[in-house]
């Protein structure tokens, strides 16, 4: 049931309870159905939007282009693969286009990520080019506006 | 009677006024009040709705537009018409916009109603019909829905109400305050017994968009009653468009033409960027509708489980973004569960009264809100509700 799986994607914090309620079917359904989609990871997890930014916390955020040689038999899966397993890297996406992947780095500060990118990226065998874009601010992610959403403000009318 | 108020014509004098409006004074006067109250989307109007709205600011769109609308956006309406109920009017002379649907309701009224007219008005129903009337001079006849029925209309009861003094029948499916839907079946019966009969049909389709698991028929459909059948929608409740105030009527070219003079010497036109984003509205905004209408679904499941869940009866409602749950089992008339719901859990629904004949026994609480306000008005309602039990 697709419906499921919008309910959670909008709010993973309902119950299993009101999720039923919402698709118009039992508890035990709901509940067999989402534990289907954990085991099948369609589901892969459950986690909070946090706007950092309202924190003390230090962190750079960059977006990096990275252009890749193809390696035979392998595609660029494999590169991708030995990028992404960095803990650094907080996404990483196949591209169309005029570079390969889009990599998502999180450092403390701006020094760390450009060793990361220096050091541990740019050397990767079959990386031919890096291009380092540091998130200024973040207005949008994950279709939630971080500032300024708009509330609800609707006065009171006799209809 | 030495009040200015002498000057003020003793049909509106002696017009009550809306039943809802106490409520609305209580809430003005507390605090951490969850209104299930008001029937309008809770969803601001889609990005790209209000971004044609700016551009056609932008660009100097504000002068008064054509009297019966920007020809543009009345092409679209007809070919929306056309594609989601295959409903066919021209955008020539068999269209009209009008600020908001309730315009066009007034218009209908006010271009049919010779004093003393009468009109079928299926109650409970929206709030307004009844003040249109009789500002209009008619008369409101009532014809009561009954919750056996599902709050349909009944072809055996229309037949009977309708008399030699019957100028016109109000259809307002789906159905402001119940949720009640009519299908395309019973829309037929409906039409067998209106087809015999020298009657305007005033159909009142502003919710058509927002049906739940079952496809919406307009009576437009329906050729045997077209050069009598005044067709009236909007943007308010689709497309989320309430406070732009755009609306519009079809009927047959000999009866737009007339309602077109009252439109053009009252009203002029509909607001002319209103107009501008209306155009897009129907253009490009399908994806937009079907999101909303989604998200209603869900929240109409979970509130109509949750009233089942305290003990109230109520039927499921399939269309428009209301519940109307019957509230006879706690005791209580509609105004004083509703008052009692208010002073003291602080959540506002109104009294099915406020609509009508019929209306005695149940309340409207519309689901056009937030999961989050759904969810803690229902905690706060079956907490009533049990209080009620305890005593």
């Amino acid at each position: 049931m697709k419906e499921i799986l919008d309910i959670l994607e909008k709010n993973a914090k309902v119950t299993v309870a009101e999720v039923a309620a919402m698709a118009g079917i039992t508890e035990k359904e709901a509940a067999s159905s989402i534990a289907e989609y954990e085991k099948k990871r369609v589901i892969l997890g459950y986690k909070a939007m946090v706007n950092w930014d309202k924190t003390d916390r230090d962190f750079v955020t960059a977006l990096i282009d990275v252009k890749l040689v193809p390696q035979r038999d392998k595609g660029f899966d494999s590169i991708a693969e030995r990028i992404y397993k960095y803990p650094q890297v907080k996404s990483c996406l196949l591209m169309s286009g005029s570079y390969d992947l889009l990599v998502m780095i999180e450092g403390k500060h701006l020094k760390e990520v450009a060793m990361f990118v220096s050091e541990k990226l740019a050397i990767i065998d079959g990386v031919q080019s890096t291009s380092t874009h540091f998130v200024l601010k973040k207005y949008k992610d994950g279709n939630i506006i971080f500032e300024g959403s708009e509330s609800d403000d609707r006065e009171a009318i006799v209809l | 009677m030495s009040s200015p108020e002498k000057y003020i014509k003793s049909s509106i004098r002696n017009m009550p006024p809306s039943g809802i409006r106490k409520y609305f004074d209580l809430i003005n006067e507390m605090e951490d009040v969850i209104s299930l109250g008001i029937g309008e989307p809770d969803f601001v109007t889609p990005w790209q709705i209000r971004e044609a709205g700016i551009y056609a600011l932008e660009k100097g769109h504000t002068h008064y537009s054509a009297n019966a609308g920007i020809k543009e956006l009345r092409i679209e309406i007809s070919s929306y018409l056309k594609r989601k109920y295959d409903v066919t009017y021209n955008a020539e002379d068999e269209i009209l916009v009008t600020v908001g649907a309730s315009e066009g309701i007034d218009l209908a009224l006010k271009a049919i109603l010779e004093p003393g007219d009468e009109v079928v008005l299926p109650e409970p129903s929206f709030v307004a019909y009844r003040g249109c009337i009789t500002v209009s001079g008619g008369v409101p006849v009532s014809l009561k829905l009954k919750e056996e029925n599902l709050f349909k209309i009944d072809p055996a009861d229309l037949e009977a109400v309708i008399t030699e003094k019957t100028k016109a029948v109000i259809i307002p499916y789906p159905n402001n305050p119940t949720g009640a839907v009519m299908t395309g079946s019973e829309l037929e019966e409906i039409v067998k017994v209106l087809r015999d009969k020298d009657v305007v049909i005033i159909s009142d389709e502003i919710y058509s968009e927002l049906t739940y698991g079952f496809d919406f028929r307009s009576l437009g459909t329906f050729p045997e009653i077209r050069d009598r059948l005044i067709l009236v929608n909007g943007f308010s409740k689709s497309h989320a468009m309430t406070g732009w105030r755009l609306g519009f009527v079809c009927g047959c070219s000999e009866i737009i033409k007339h309602m077109f003079k009252i439109h053009q010497y009252t009203l002029m036109c509909a607001p002319t960027p209103a107009q501008y984003a209306g155009i897009e509205a129907l253009k490009n905004c399908d994806y937009e509708v079907e999101n909303m209408v989604n998200e209603y679904d869900k929240r109409r499941k979970f509130i109509l489980k949750g009233v089942r869940d305290m003990g109230l009866k109520c039927f499921e409602p399939m269309g428009a973004f209301y519940i109307f749950p019957n509230i006879t089992s706690t005791g209580l008339t509609s105004d004083e569960f509703c008052e009692g719901l208010l002073k003291s859990e602080r959540v506002l629904m109104v009294p099915g009264t406020a609509f009508g004949e019929g209306g005695e026994g149940y309340v409207r609480a519309t689901y056009a809100s937030s999961l989050e306000n759904i969810k803690e008005a229902l905690v706060r309602t079956e907490r009533f509700v049990r209080s009620l039990q305890e005593k």
